[in-house]
């Protein structure tokens, strides 16, 4: 370097592009979200058991259950089994534990001493993780129209199953995100899939509504992925129906606001100067 | 070097304070850093160095006191002050996952600066740190070395003026680490940035830093350049090895005149003398009296900042050895 080009060099006033405050956000959330995604293409591990264990458990579930099923119920069980498989494909996927991994290497320290949104650091994270629960769901109707499942709502229909199980999967995402900037812990983190549970089982996973009883028939009344899969389940074998979609709709923004409520809340705590 | 400013320091405390709890780990710390200079910041762990310059990159909010950096108060205007420094903290703090071309278009666009702008930008840090082809590897397949250089780069991608390294070379083999010492001497003298460096090796502050602070229990207890404070030592160090319990080398010569100070370490004894050549015959002939002793290295040096060190933060630690001997 020569001493001509280090004194030009410090006589330049910081120069930054001026934004709109909107603008600006929107500039922060793409750049976050854009190493989002590098980071996942590049650890497809994290991403491969959200392929396999949704085609693994359709493989079993109609294997195992669906004559019996048929038998007694009268439905297509193969096409009743495709929103679970889908709901097993976007829940819980997130970028939680990329974020963990940041809080922990210091690298979140980084981005602080940066002007970025603060907002944009979990937003952007989220967007990533919208583009991906998308991404996801593809596999699985390819499987379903491979195992002859038609959609009774058609192409427009698919649209929607797949738009409402990718905001099914953004809505779960703030709980984990929460834990993430909450303990900064991988541990706490990768435990978080534990939540995944009660969520796809204590439901109509396996038959409708009307066939359980008991307690689980109040557990599966309460729970929201239940009001989900009837939205998915009536796009594919019912037509369009307001009163599922609805009851999907309600149940995906309740749960987002509730998850995304103590993401943000965690957020601020973890970017509030200590 | 580059002269230092007569304007407004680029880094102002007064009566900085930070307390966890009941403990003050930063006590009523004053510094003024002219524009320019290299700080260096000495202390041993836990002595408030880290938390010290956590609150001057705005990363810790302070107890009470001020802090001005680059003008700006760090409590009231963080994000201002932020625009002004370059941080790397300990342990290179990076996404292993990404490329270093990555990283640095990364830092550049959370920066907001215009493209052309942080294409020049990281092509000079490029040239400046030196990282070649590596560029487009991805960061985890960097030696410890590189991992420091690049994040130095991150930090300078805005330029800033003042730049704050906490122990930028803690954990690195001594080729990385006078790497490291020659890219932050290049920056103060190339583009005139101000270096606030945390350090618990003497060696280090020695060579990179216009003045030192060393700093113990919260507070600083000496200030001024490495000649400066090597000069308050006193003249003199000699240096003793002895086969045999070194506590009782130690209780023989400790009467002897003209020594100021002893100091033991597990191989060595360190005596503070005014006049290092008269002391040594002195020495070995006190201890050649002395049963079971054997002198098996004796030498002359000049104080380095380890023996100020050991005079005004290890005084304490010193004292009650001295008594327990």
């Amino acid at each position: 370097m020569t001493a001509e080009m280090s004194v030009a060099v410090q006589s330049a006033a910081p120069v930054r592009v001026s934004r709109s405050p909107l603008m600006g956000f929107i500039h922060d959330l793409l750049t976050v979200a854009r190493r989002a995604l590098r980071g996942a293409r590049r650890e497809p591990a994290a991403v491969i058991p959200s392929l396999i264990i949704p085609i693994f458990f359709f493989a079993v579930n109609v294997g195992s259950l669906g004559g019996v099923a048929s038998a007694i119920t009268g439905l297509d069980y193969t096409a009743f089994q495709l929103p679970v498989a889908v709901i097993f494909a976007v829940t819980g996927v997130s970028r939680a534990n990329a974020l963990v991994t940041d809080i922990s290497s210091g690298y979140f320290e980084r981005l602080l001493l940066t002007p970025i949104s603060r907002l944009a650091l979990l937003i952007g994270m989220m967007a990533a993780d919208f583009v991906l629960v998308i991404l996801l769901c593809l596999p699985v109707l390819v499987m379903g129209m491979l195992v002859g499942v038609t959609f009774a709502t058609g192409i427009l229909g698919m649209l929607a199953f797949v738009l409402l199980s990718a905001f099914w999967g953004l809505a779960f995402t703030g709980f984990p995100y929460a834990i993430a900037l909450r303990t900064g812990n991988p541990g706490a983190v990768a435990a978080s899939f534990i939540l995944f549970f009660p969520f796809a089982f204590l439901t109509t996973a396996y038959v409708p509504r009307e066939a359980l009883s008991g307690w689980l028939a109040t557990v599966a009344a309460l729970n929201p992925v239940t009001y989900v899969l009837e939205a998915l389940r009536s796009l594919v074998m019912t037509g369009w129906s307001l009163g599922p979609l609805l009851g999907g709709a309600i149940a995906t923004t309740l749960v987002g606001a509730i998850s995304i409520g103590l993401a943000l809340t965690a957020l601020r705590r973890r970017v509030r100067i200590p | 070097m580059t002269t230092i400013g007569d304007g407004p320091p680029a880094i102002e405390t007064h009566d900085l304070v930070r307390s966890f709890g009941d403990k003050r780990a930063v006590d009523g710390v004053n510094l003024s850093i002219p524009a320019g200079e290299i700080y260096g910041f000495l202390g041993p762990n836990g002595a408030g160095k880290t938390t010290t310059v956590r609150m001057l990159c705005t990363l810790l909010r302070p107890t009470s006191g001020t802090a001005l950096v680059s003008g700006l108060d760090v409590a009231d205007d963080p994000g201002s002050v932020r625009l002004n420094i370059g941080v790397a903290l300990q342990e290179a703090s990076l996404d292993l996952g990404q490329t270093g071309s990555e990283l640095l278009e990364l830092q550049a666009r959370l920066f907001s600066l215009p493209s052309d702008v942080a294409r020049r930008r990281i092509d000079e840090l490029v040239t400046l740190i030196d990282i070649g082809d590596a560029l487009d590897r991805r960061v985890k397949t960097y030696s410890g070395g590189m991992r420091r250089r690049l994040d130095l780069a991150l930090a300078l991608v805005h330029e800033p003026r003042i730049l704050f390294l906490d122990e930028p070379t803690s954990g690195l083999d001594p080729v990385s680490r006078r790497e490291v010492w020659n890219e932050v001497r290049r920056l103060n003298t190339e583009r005139g940035l101000t270096v606030f460096l945390t350090t618990q090796y003497l060696e280090e502050a020695d060579e990179l830093a216009d003045r030192v602070g060393i700093i113990a229990d919260g507070k600083i207890v000496a200030e001024g350049s490495p000649d400066e404070l090597k000069r308050k030592v006193g003249k003199d160090v000699v240096v003793l090895k002895v086969d045999g319990d070194p506590q009782v080398a130690h209780a023989a010569i400790a009467s002897l005149p003209d020594i100021e100070r002893v100091d033991m370490s597990e191989h060595e004894i360190r005596l503070m003398v005014t006049n290092g050549p008269a002391a040594i015959p002195q020495v070995a002939a006190r201890l050649a009296l002395v049963d079971g002793i054997k002198v098996t290295e004796i030498a002359l040096r000049r104080p380095t900042l380890d023996d100020v060190f050991l005079e005004v933060a290890g005084r304490a630690t010193a004292e009650t050895r001295a008594v327990a001997a």
